[in-house]
């Protein structure tokens, strides 16, 4: 059996403390800049928070995962070494990267120390994970959520590295790392900005009758009616209109969350190591909530006994949740 | 001229507009003396705000009779209640019950999740409200029961029977 390491996300230092106290193997956390994919206002830590971060972690067994997965801008490189330089200074367990340039500066400069691939690399083949493992000695490897559970079995055998599956948040189907939408409308990248629809470009609109209208950099993207639930303002979960389709459509995807409570044995006889739970940009209660569920759930399994995992719809994107291709390809 | 019994929509509305006045000034020092000794306590929340620190939020708690108006400067902090009425434009508005928007601040319910279910409301400026959001999950402790206690064991009491009229109260989204 596999360790299933719980993986869990830290948008602020007391989010950070309460994911280890709600019994986090590991904390993912970033700084507040580009060098991150949740590079949000007001988000994420210094280098002082950071440093006591990894001491306040360490203190309790559990590890710190810095994430510089964005992808440097031609000529821009100093900010990714600097961070990188930084957190191996205090003491990070492990980074998580995505461009090829920070995986090599990283493996050239502190061999030491772990690196992880992040989704945003979108690595989901066999030849593209050994690749990272062989040129950067990545140690494991984040898959994006597009896998079933036998495909994700049958790259397990053939990868020199570990495996770690999102179990839990958001639902991202679009090929992570690539995603140029944002970029589209507003003039920021998701991938080397690190935001995705920049809250300074959303504005949302409520009218009389009680429907609100999500805007991002001028466009409407979605419209709930007064008792509809809500998605995040992304683009990738707006719903249009076309030509044959004048209702109003979820063209990419729907706003719905993962939830592979379920599932987790499953995942685990498959040969994934550790489970990400999805969430930098919540809040303390999120994480409180989901880390605890999880915690239970995985100790359940590990002891034998079958997991009985805690309601967590009402913390889910739109109030929905999926098992996405983990379960079956035909989800939509 | 109106009395206490006319009950025409004018006499209403000034009624309520009386009446939200009175509880305004009877709540002005008590939001004062919170919100003094909440930036005191907590410095460090300021730094969350970035450029935000100037703007103006105002939170509108539905039931109660008035709304907040904050702004959230370390040099020249406000916090007072003000009749809806005559609340000034705010640059970020956020809307909800109150216990909600408490149990918001003390990170006892998730924001994304208050937002998807409609619950809250968040409407002008969004970053604005994203840092303010984030500055306070970054806060240790509960802001309610600090406030409480500054009231003593009275305080305590009629924090523990809000949030236990809370729980027991289902929600919903806004519809007003």
């Amino acid at each position: 059996m596999s360790l299933a390491e719980l993986i869990c996300p830290a948008g602020t230092p007391a989010a950070l403390r309460t994911a280890v106290d709600a019994g986090a193997d590991a904390v993912y956390c970033g700084f507040q800049d580009a060098t991150n994919a949740r590079n949000f206002p007001g988000l994420n830590l210094t280098p002082d928070e950071l440093a006591e971060a990894v001491v306040y972690a360490h203190a309790k067994g559990a590890k710190v995962l810095l994430a510089l997965n964005t992808y440097p801008p031609a000529g821009k490189t100093d900010l990714w070494r600097q961070a990188a330089d930084t957190g191996a200074r205090l003491g990070v367990d492990a980074f998580i990267v995505a461009d090829m340039g920070v995986a090599d500066y990283i493996a050239q400069t502190y061999p030491d120390i772990r690196l992880h691939l992040s989704v945003q690399a979108a690595a989901s083949s066999p030849e593209a994970i050994r690749y990272y493992c062989e040129s950067f000695g990545v140690k494991r490897v984040v898959l994006p959520r597009i896998l079933t559970i036998p495909e994700i079995r049958d790259i397990r055998k053939q990868i020199p590295c570990e495996i770690e599956t999102f179990i839990f948040g958001n639902h991202g189907l679009m090929v992570e790392g690539r995603c140029s939408l944002t970029n589209y409308l507003t003039g920021q990248s998701t991938n080397m900005d690190g935001v995705c629809s920049p809250a300074s470009d959303v504005q949302y609109q409520r009218q009389a009758d009680g429907t609100m209208s999500s805007e991002l950099a001028g466009f409407t993207i979605d419209c709930f009616g007064p008792h509809e639930k809500a998605g995040y303002p992304t683009i990738c979960k707006g719903r249009y209109t076309a030509p044959h389709r004048s209702d109003g459509y979820y063209a990419f995807e729907e706003p719905v969350s993962l939830n592979l409570s379920r599932l987790l044995p499953a995942l685990i006889d498959a040969g994934v190591h550790a489970f990400k739970i999805e969430g930098r940009q919540r809040s303390k209660s999120y994480v409180r909530g989901v880390v605890s569920a999880f915690r239970q759930a995985v100790d359940d399994i590990r002891a034998g006994r079958e997991a009985n995992l805690a309601d967590l719809v009402a913390l889910t994107e739109g109030q929905k949740q999926t098992q996405g291709a983990f379960e079956t390809k035909k989800w939509r | 001229m109106n009395t206490a019994s006319d009950t025409s929509p004018l006499g209403k509305r000034r009624g309520l507009t009386l009446g939200s006045r009175m509880a305004c000034t009877i709540v002005q020092p008590l939001l004062s003396r919170v919100v003094r000794r909440i930036a005191a306590r907590h410095p460090s929340l300021f730094a969350r705000l970035g450029p935000h620190q100037s703007t103006d939020f105002l939170i509108d708690p539905i039931e109660l009779p008035f709304a907040l108006h904050l702004r959230p400067d370390p040099e020249a902090l406000v916090f007072r209640a003000v009749p809806r009425d005559s609340a000034p434009a705010p640059g970020a508005m956020i809307r909800g019950k109150f216990m909600l928007l408490l149990e918001l601040v003390d990170a006892q319910e998730d924001g994304d999740a208050a937002f998807f279910s409609r619950d809250l409301e968040v409407t002008g400026d969004t970053e604005a409200v994203v840092r303010l959001r984030n500055a306070l999950d970054d806060i240790d402790g509960s802001i309610a029961e600090e406030t409480a206690d500054m009231f003593g064991p009275p305080g305590r009491v009629i924090l523990t029977r809000l949030r236990r009229r809370y729980a027991n109260t289902e929600n919903g989204a806004i519809t007003s």
